[in-house]
């Protein structure tokens, strides 16, 4: 009798879907029906779509293609400080994205690590700016993603598998063949996707590394009709564009499962024979050794440039990051009440709707977070202040846009811990509270840490939707980067973003690790 | 008293028929081959599966639409007894309280129930921490607090050595004595359903026999249940 | 909340979910539980944080208006029109300040500014004032700031576009340096602009959303030069002692941005608001602007301008659009600009 969900759960979950389709689509009306002329659609706009996808193809693309030999090489060797290297490596996914752009270019730029070494040996500096620029910084935003990703895939094929393999003799060249290929089929689409859904809404990276207007992504086309032009038609009709490239994206992969289990556990490795040669021990070093160079000279670029001015950080700095604290959580926990509801929603439907709930959930990324704001800014305004209402109103949109890698976390994890567990809760008589007390978010505290973590770092970094409700007296900690930057304060706005930094990985690390830790069992 | 009234579970590939009843008290083992049906007809009872057709009564009240865990059963399964994440005194407590608010004295009645089954002190473990036999016990230990009338046991000692689960059966009738309950149990192995003593439900061909002594039962086997034992 | 059983939640359990939603609540801050009158102006975020203008002038205004004067930032400048029309009529803001002179005809169209009714003698701009809506309260030419090692430092728009040199700007969609430039091209170009932006696309290095993200790549040392004001030397001389930022005067002339503030027709508190246009151009205001906002006050104040503000070259020529044609400029300068660097 699976699918039998109780009423108070199918109305949080309807109640978690109405809102997310409101939040997402319905906001869109609300900007569409503010309009006041015909959308019109230029050549610039259509090549505004063409670079969209064509970056967000291209960083999907690499960042997967980069990612499987450090997932291989992290699955099969255990080495000391290998948990730590891959909370790291986790790092640049959480990262506020003006934070990393400058950590990139503290290495990449023309000014930067490398261009230096080149000019002392006499080579032209490095250029950063344009397509290659965009492609690069995505794959530095996604790496890390697409290697936990895949690194779940190859860790979820059982250890016996390859007892079988050593057993039978099987060259690594016939394990991959045999073992490795198949998983990846199953694994890479769905990683992809991810990753393209990602890139498509991206907007600070484009412009400042697209190298000028050939840079322009669908969400900066989006802000012109907003801002330059104020058309809100032409917005509205861009935003659905957008989300008609993800949807169109997502159908295109559909016959693949999206990748589950983000939230799973990666400290294991996989037992594995017949791997311990000098030159696959070398390749595995290479690409675990190129990856961390790759993802942590940035980081630490940002902490040496951090540090100088930390102690003397003004008072408002740090009001400004217990704000953002309080934002963070807020929407922590609204990332999982959404995620679980509507996970509870699909384990209790069948057919399209259960899809529709996927689609719904996995797809709140694909709406402009500009249009989101501008939405709920015309909706609210009649009935009350957005401006009082700014941090809420962060944190919700927060939610949302964590809300597709909590719910992959969480949907699996669920569905297991009914199946295995379902019976015997039922068999006892728990229900609503005490099933979750007691049953759910026990079996889930992985997946809940990781989802929450994520959230909570997402979050933190955020500057997207506060920016149009914004109210300098309830300024955030990215707000006041922000702030110093504008006045000429850049060294202390170096020190915030090293704060930024610390705090997000902090809050990251803290959930997830809480999470792993209290799923001992 | 329970009764199986005009029962038709449709499975699709496969379909289930029971008319039969199981006086109070009775120790029933349920066996026949693979795939007959043995776990079907428990979880229809149970309440997990919903028959087509039919009815089950409980002492002349009807069943159907009744949560699994309103019903005057409890049930042991092959294995996934118990909540990992749970402590042994939590995982029997939710026999008393589902939503595990448990008073001093359900907390002294918990302790009891595992000092009955042979597990005195152990309310802290883990479920990880315990060997398969204990498992078992702990399992047995919150149907002896939850003292329903009706107990359903699929299978549950299936992967216990032939010496542990002697031990278990005794239990097992250790329990439904002080119970009283009516026993149901699903069961491979011929010998397992002598020593539960009573009677046995044959399941083979999609139907599930009425109980008969168990004990002739096998000193002159139906065709059907001469295949599935073997030679001897 | 969500399991595959629940038909019903204990009492208590449904009592948690408005201590949750309190929780939720209490980071709305509320703000505006006083007696006093409340003037609200609505601005650019860098007006109002702890470094800007904002505080300063807060406690000025309050200490005589016995008022509660709230400053609430809209993002950026570019985003302050965009807000105001949002809000439109039902507007809760009194006064819009940061708008520049590129949008003021833009803004006027919206119908929702009153006149301000004030005389515009004795402002120090280097034009002639007379706009009836909206009162100037700092100005500042656009220049590419560089630092003085920098050889061969290009001498007007042209020269930079036959160089080497490269430059950082903003985007004109995003931002009012950004639209300045497209501007100022437009007015020493006209018809040659697109030419000129075709020149420069090789020199420059890439467009930023906003003035901080390119300042400080500039800082880092990724360009050049960088698209600022000729202002910007002053903050690093004053602030930070030190001399090695420099604007190039260029021999076209300097466009010229003029900040200004204008009183919404829908504002209930009218008075307060005239009120605050005045106050703007008084001494208290305009001295704060200089080492604040980095800009020339509207109005020089007696004590003149801080030192330091003396070694920034001084533009012979001041360029700038009269508000109604550079409404109309602007979008066909974009298209040009977009042609011209979109290849």
């Amino acid at each position: 009798m699976a699918g039998r969900i109780g009423p108070v759960a199918r109305v949080a979950g309807g109640a978690a879907a109405v809102l997310v389709a409101a939040l997402t689509l319905g906001t869109l009306v609300a900007v569409a029906m503010r309009a006041e002329d015909a959308p019109q659609l230029g050549p610039a706009d259509f090549a505004a779509i063409r670079f969209t996808m064509l970056q967000a193809t291209l960083s999907a693309l690499f960042s997967v293609a980069l990612a499987i030999p450090v997932a291989r090489a992290l699955a099969r060797r255990s080495f000391p400080g290998r948990g730590l290297l891959v909370t790291l490596l986790g790092a640049p996914f959480i990262l506020p994205v003006i934070v990393a752009v400058l950590g990139l270019l503290a290495v990449f730029g023309r000014n930067g690590l490398i261009s230096q070494g080149l000019m002392l040996l006499g080579f032209e500096p490095v250029h950063i700016y344009g397509l290659h620029g965009v492609v690069l910084a995505h794959v530095f935003f996604n790496l890390p993603l697409a290697t936990r990703l895949i690194l779940q895939g190859w860790l979820a094929i059982p250890a016996e598998r390859f007892r079988l393999a050593a057993s039978l003799g099987l060259s690594p060249r016939d394990v991959a063949r045999t073992l490795e290929w198949p998983m990846l089929r199953a694994v890479l689409p769905g990683a992809a996707l991810v990753i393209f859904l990602i890139c498509t809404t991206s907007f600070a990276v484009a412009l400042a590394l697209g190298g000028g207007p050939r840079g322009t992504t669908v969400e900066l086309a989006i802000y012109q009709a907003f801002r330059f032009e104020f058309d809100l038609g032409s917005a509205a009709l861009l935003s659905l564009i957008q989300f008609a490239i993800c949807a169109t994206a997502a159908l295109a992969v559909w016959w693949v499962d999206l990748p589950a289990g983000f939230g799973g556990g990666l400290g294991r490795v996989t037992e594995r024979w017949a791997i311990s040669g000098p030159g696959l021990r070398a390749l595995d070093a290479l690409a675990i050794g190129l990856a961390a160079l790759f993802l942590l000279t940035p980081l630490a670029m940002i902490v040496a440039e951090g540090i100088p001015r930390l102690a003397d950080l003004p008072a408002s700095v740090i009001s400004a990051t217990g704000r953002s604290f309080a934002v963070a959580l807020s929407a922590a926990v609204l990332t999982i009440v959404l995620a679980l509801s509507l996970a509870t929603l699909a384990l209790g439907t069948r057919g399209w709707k259960t899809g529709a709930v996927e689609a719904l959930a996995v797809l709140s990324i694909a709406v402009s977070p500009l249009v989101i704001g501008t939405g709920l800014f015309l909706v609210i305004y009649p009935f009350a202040d957005p401006i009082s209402l700014a941090l809420p109103i962060t944190a919700l949109v927060n939610a949302l846009m964590s809300l597709p890698f909590a719910y992959r976390a969480l949907a699996p994890a669920l569905a297991e811990a009914e199946t295995v567990h379902g019976r015997l809760a039922d068999s006892l008589g728990m229900r609503g509270w005490a099933r979750l007390k007691h049953l759910i978010l026990p079996r889930l505290m992985r997946p809940l840490g990781f989802a929450a973590g994520l959230a909570a770092a997402l979050s933190m970094g955020d500057l997207g939707v506060i920016a149009l409700f914004a109210n300098p007296e309830q300024a955030t900690l990215p707000m006041e980067m922000y702030g110093l930057m504008a006045s000429f304060r850049m060294e202390q706005a170096s020190s915030a973003a090293l704060l930024l930094l610390v705090c997000s990985m902090g809050l990251f690390w803290v959930f997830d690790r809480g999470g792993r830790v209290r799923a001992a069992t | 008293m329970l009764q199986l009234e005009g029962l038709k579970v449709d499975l699709g590939a496969f379909v289930l028929r029971a008319d039969l009843s199981v006086a109070p008290g009775t120790r029933a083992a349920v066996v026949g081959p693979s795939g007959a049906g043995k776990s079907t007809l428990l979880s229809v009872v149970a309440g997990f599966l919903a028959p087509a057709e039919g009815r089950v009564l409980w002492d002349g009240r009807d069943l159907s639409g009744q949560e699994p865990g309103k019903r005057p059963l409890s049930i042991v399964f092959q294995d996934n007894n118990l909540f990992p994440h749970l402590s042994v005194a939590d995982n029997v407590g939710l026999g008393l309280s589902p939503s595990l608010r448990l008073s001093k004295d359900d907390r002294a009645r918990v302790a009891q129930s595992l000092e009955r089954v042979g597990l005195h002190g152990m309310e802290r473990r883990r479920p990880a921490e315990l060997s398969g036999g204990q498992l078992s016990r702990v399992a047995l230990a919150r149907v002896l607090l939850r003292s329903r009338p009706l107990m359903l046991l699929d299978e549950p000692f299936a992967a216990l050595g032939p010496a542990m689960r002697g031990e278990m059966l005794e239990l097992v009738q250790d329990v439904a004595a002080e119970t009283g309950a009516t026993v149901l149990m699903v069961t491979h192995d011929p010998r397992d359903a002598r020593r539960l003593g009573g009677q046995t439900i044959l399941v083979a061909e999609g139907v599930a026999r009425p109980p008969v002594a168990t004990e002739a039962l096998f000193a002159d086997p139906p065709a059907v249940l001469r295949d599935y034992l073997g030679p001897d | 909340m969500t399991s595959r059983l629940t038909r019903s939640v204990a009492k208590e359990d449904i009592m948690r979910l408005p201590v949750m939603t309190a929780g939720l609540l209490a980071l709305a801050a509320p703000a505006m539980a006083q007696d006093q009158p409340v003037l609200r102006v609505l601005t650019y975020d860098s007006f109002v944080t702890d470094w800007g203008p904002g505080p300063q002038i807060e406690e000025a205004f309050e200490a005589t208006c016995g008022c509660d004067l709230q400053l609430v930032g809209a993002g950026d400048g570019a985003a302050l029109l965009a807000r105001a029309k949002l809000e439109g009529e039902r507007s809760e803001a009194d006064v819009i300040l940061g708008l520049d002179t590129n949008l003021t005809a833009d803004a006027a169209e919206t119908g929702l500014f009153a006149p301000h009714g004030i005389d515009p003698s004795g402002l120090d701009l280097p034009i002639a004032w007379d706009d009836p809506l909206f009162v100037p309260y700092d100005w500042g030419y656009f220049a590419f700031v560089h630092d003085t090692a920098l050889e061969d430092v290009p001498g007007s728009l042209a020269e930079l576009a036959e160089s080497d040199v490269s430059v950082i700007i903003q985007d004109p969609r995003t931002s009012t340096p950004g639209l300045g430039l497209l501007m100022w091209a437009e007015a020493v170009f006209g018809a040659e602009s697109e030419a000129w932006w075709q020149a420069m696309a090789d020199n420059i290095l890439t467009v930023t959303k906003g003035w901080s993200e390119a300042y400080g790549l500039f800082l880092d040392g990724e360009a050049d030069m960088v698209l600022s004001y000729t202002t910007s030397p002053a903050y690093h001389l004053i602030s930070e002692d030190d001399p090695t930022k420099a604007a190039a005067a260029f021999s076209e002339g300097h466009y010229l941005q003029v900040e200004v503030a204008g009183k919404l027709a829908a504002s209930d508190q009218p008075e307060l608001a005239d009120d605050f246009l005045e106050f703007m151009l008084s001494d208290a205001f305009q001295s704060i602007i200089p080492t604040t906002n980095w800009m020339y006050p509207a109005k020089v104040p007696e004590e003149g301008l801080p030192e330091g503000f003396d070694t920034l070259i001084e533009p012979e020529d001041a360029l700038l659009y009269p508000a109604e044609e550079a409404d109309e400029a602007r979008e066909d300068a974009l298209a040009k600009w977009l042609a011209a660097l979109a290849r």
